[in-house]
């Protein structure tokens, strides 16, 4: 019995660590393009993820990650660069206007007509790297552990219960301006793109996934670098020489 | 356009503008840093750090390229 609950407590904690990712990422997109899209795509990949999870069963465990790693890392990489570069514009020029309200110099999310192909990618990116790896875990120490089921528990666990609070939290996204959540969403995505695509080429983080932390802050201070620097281009002020 | 070429010009057009963007040189400076990050690992040299340093510059060349072009 307590082999179970090791086992289960081990992929609970484990797998949460994934879902946070999967989580950051869907709420952040959601928030920032529309929810409509970025639902639908984060559904696609949790279908994607059941027929591999179904099909492939234990063998799950031999499917080399490094490759999707580097793709799905490199992508989000690339677009991340994108909203950082817009956000830091953006904020430079307005500050945080709308705080708390919607800033009227502010495009609103995605209206056109049909999908956003471009939150349904990023969502489906995310849910089906981050869920294939939280099947790896649930088959990893489910089976070395032999207690596969309790494993499942965990690991489905940890992305409904991580789930449930992206859920809870997103009202609360919705009141950051738009302008802010595309620069936060954008330094995510190019933290977590950095992160993924250096692991998938085989080259390993110094302190493992405490990196991620540690890109971030070095992120958000390159972020109030390049504001306080196009701030003062536009006042037309000069660093002192 | 017939069904089968429109659709195919539309997923090329949504991949360039979800990987390029609007400036090619920050995708491209990303893939160089990333080949050559693959060939300091298979020389045995420590290359975890040359994607963030990449990040930093190009995010610094290309704000300073469109603040010039506004202007």
């Amino acid at each position: 019995m307590t082999g179970l609950w090791a086992v289960l407590l081990t992929t609970f904690l484990a797998s949460a660590v994934e879902a946070i990712e999967m989580v950051t990422i869907v709420v952040g997109v959601g928030a920032t393009r529309g929810w409509r899209s970025t639902l639908i795509g984060a559904a696609s990949g949790f279908g994607v993820l059941a027929v591999v999870v179904v099909v492939a069963g234990a063998a799950l465990s031999r499917v080399p990650i490094g490759p999707l790693r580097l793709i799905v890392g490199a992508l989000l990489l690339t677009f991340g660069l994108q909203w950082f570069r817009k956000g830091i514009m953006r904020v430079a020029a307005r500050g945080l206007a709308g705080i708390g309200g919607q800033d009227p110099h502010e495009a609103a999310e995605w209206t056109g007509p049909g999908m956003d192909w471009t939150a349904w990618f990023l969502a489906f990116k995310g849910v089906v790297l981050e869920g294939l790896e939280v099947a790896f875990i649930v088959v990893t120490f489910g089976a070395g552990a032999n207690h596969l089921i309790g494993a499942a528990i965990g690991g489905v666990g940890a992305v409904i219960i991580v789930g449930g609070i992206g859920l809870a939290l997103h009202q609360s996204v919705r009141r950051i301006p738009r302008s802010l959540l595309q620069l936060i969403v954008g330094i995510l995505l190019t933290t977590f793109g950095t992160f993924w695509a250096i692991e998938g080429l085989g080259i390993d983080w110094p302190g493992s996934d405490a990196a991620i932390p540690g890109l971030l802050i070095l992120y958000v201070a390159t972020a109030l670098t390049y504001i306080t620097l196009e701030r003062n281009r536009a006042l037309g002020l000069r660093p002192a020489a | 356009m017939p069904p089968p070429f429109s659709w195919i010009v539309a997923v090329v057009r949504f991949l360039y503008e979800f990987i390029v963007g609007d400036d090619w040189t920050v995708a491209a400076a990303v893939a160089i840093g990333l080949v050559l990050s693959a060939v300091l690992n298979v020389n045995h040299l420590a290359a975890w750090w040359l994607i963030p340093v990449i990040v930093l510059v190009m995010l610094g060349v290309s704000l300073r390229r469109a603040s010039s072009k506004k202007r």
